[in-house]
């Protein structure tokens, strides 16, 4: 379970996260909306322990992500994360991006690591892109490579950090639907997401940010479909129509 | 019976020349290893470190850069013999060729290891790489990738200017041909072949630079 307690993130005078309570239990999935700033991607960072925050806390199967002691390599091997730049490693194939992890860092054998990191490739669909560059592959395939680079190294949760933005439009189907296949698969996900038809239809639960707040939270009818609150009711008029 | 003073060139110089080239080989080769290393090491820690400390190493790399290595040949080789410690002129040569190749190198890499965007190296960490894992696999191997052809203009260079280590007394190709010159009287002849030489080592290597450098492009 992920508990995000009275979370307060500032950079510099400006304060993004003005204290944010949110629980994430094991199979949920979370989609995140909001406009541009409202701090939604930047709470993904704080849970990746790549962000660090000014009070509240986060904690992650009982550990504190940002007490002293947190050995937050460790705490990464749990979280898998993927970003609105796929960050393909260039440098190696398609094979070697998924099984380098597993290798370095959960000390798999060879064998191992490539094992784990081929199930995952042919799970999202580029069992048959095993030996190219990612850069010779389109947006929409190097996104889920970095989806199988993820997988690959067994997360008990998968932050997804606005995956389909930097997309071209024909390409967001297979990165989400990729996204299906992991709810179907009763995978964890804090979803930080634009893509409002699809969160309203995978999520357990929608939280609307706000200028550093959670607006409103709850299951996606009442966020999406039928919102209480101003701010929520604005935003969607705007992104919908 | 007359006698000349001056021999022509023959066959029997052969190994005196080959001399010369092994030493322009060596001293290069040293110079480029130990260079490559040390500006390995300094442009890491420049693209790390704050803005202080890289301004002061940012200056005495720069004196490294702007004095002409032949004065620093001279400076380096006249003031080690002032304080009372000559040294072999090959290690003389060595010391300020490499460190004259770290200047360069290092600015090199600093380039290189900068060209690893940021988030990229995110990515890398997110997946539960440590610090050191991300240097060596990600921005490592990426950033050589970027500066080889830059890499490889520098080296090219140092092997020209290994010419330079003759004038401490190294005997290098230029200075084993000077010598050769001076006996035989045939300037041409061997100044030509020299330069060959050096046509010869570094043109290829330029081309394969600038293959190596249209293939990133694609």
């Amino acid at each position: 379970m992920i508990q995000i307690q009275n979370v307060h993130k500032s950079f510099g005078d400006l304060e993004v996260l003005k204290g944010i309570d949110l629980e994430v239990n094991r199979g949920e999935v979370v989609s995140v909306i909001g406009g541009s700033g409202s701090g939604k991607s930047t709470l993904l960072y704080c849970i990746n322990a790549i962000e660090d925050i000014q009070q509240g806390r986060i904690i992650v199967d009982d550990i504190d992500v940002h007490a002293k002691g947190t050995n937050r390599d460790k705490l990464r091997q749990k979280l898998g994360m993927v970003f609105q730049q796929w960050n393909s490693f260039p440098h190696l194939t398609v094979l070697e991006n998924a099984s380098l992890a597993p290798r370095i860092v959960l000390k798999l054998s060879k064998k191992e690591a490539i094992e784990v990191a081929k199930k995952e490739l042919n799970h999202v669909g580029l069992g048959d892109k095993l030996d190219e560059y990612p850069t010779r592959m389109s947006g929409g395939q190097q996104q889920r490579l970095a989806i199988a680079r993820a997988l690959a190294m067994r997360p008990d949760y998968m932050l997804f950090d606005e995956v389909t933005s930097a997309l071209d439009p024909e390409l967001v189907g297979e990165v989400l639907d990729t996204l299906r296949m992991l709810r179907d698969d009763g995978m964890t996900m804090i979803c930080v997401t634009h893509e409002i038809a699809f969160a309203r239809e995978v999520s357990d639960k929608v939280a609307f940010f706000h200028q550093g707040i959670i607006e409103e939270i709850g299951p996606p009818e009442q966020v999406i479909v039928n919102p209480q609150r101003e701010a929520t009711q604005k935003f969607l008029s705007k992104v919908l129509h | 019976m007359g006698t000349s003073f001056f021999t022509p060139l023959s066959w029997s110089d052969s190994g005196f020349i080959l001399t010369g080239v092994l030493n322009t080989v060596t001293i290069s080769l040293v110079a480029i290893l130990v260079g490559t290393l040390l500006g390995l090491a300094v442009g890491f820690f420049r693209a790390e470190a704050n803005k202080f400390t890289n301004t002061l190493l940012g200056a005495v790399l720069d004196i490294l850069r702007s004095v002409p290595l032949i004065i620093q040949l001279i400076l380096f080789s006249t003031y080690i013999g002032a304080v009372g410690h000559p040294l072999d002129p090959f290690v003389t040569g060595s010391i300020v060729l490499s460190l004259y190749t770290m200047a360069f190198m290092s600015e090199v890499f600093r380039g290189g290891f900068e060209s690893v965007h940021q988030s990229m190296v995110t990515a890398a960490r997110s997946l539960g790489m440590s610090y050191w894992q991300t240097v060596a696999h990600i921005r490592l191997p990426i950033g050589l990738r970027a500066v080889f052809p830059s890499w490889l203009g520098v080296a090219l260079s140092v092997i020209k200017d290994s010419a330079l280590v003759s004038v401490i007394g190294y005997m290098e190709l230029l200075r084993t041909s000077e010598q050769l010159i001076s006996r035989t009287q045939q300037p041409l002849e061997i100044l030509i072949g020299v330069g060959l030489f050096y046509f010869i080592v570094s043109y290829p290597l330029s081309l394969y630079g600038k293959y190596v450098e249209r293939k990133m492009a694609i």
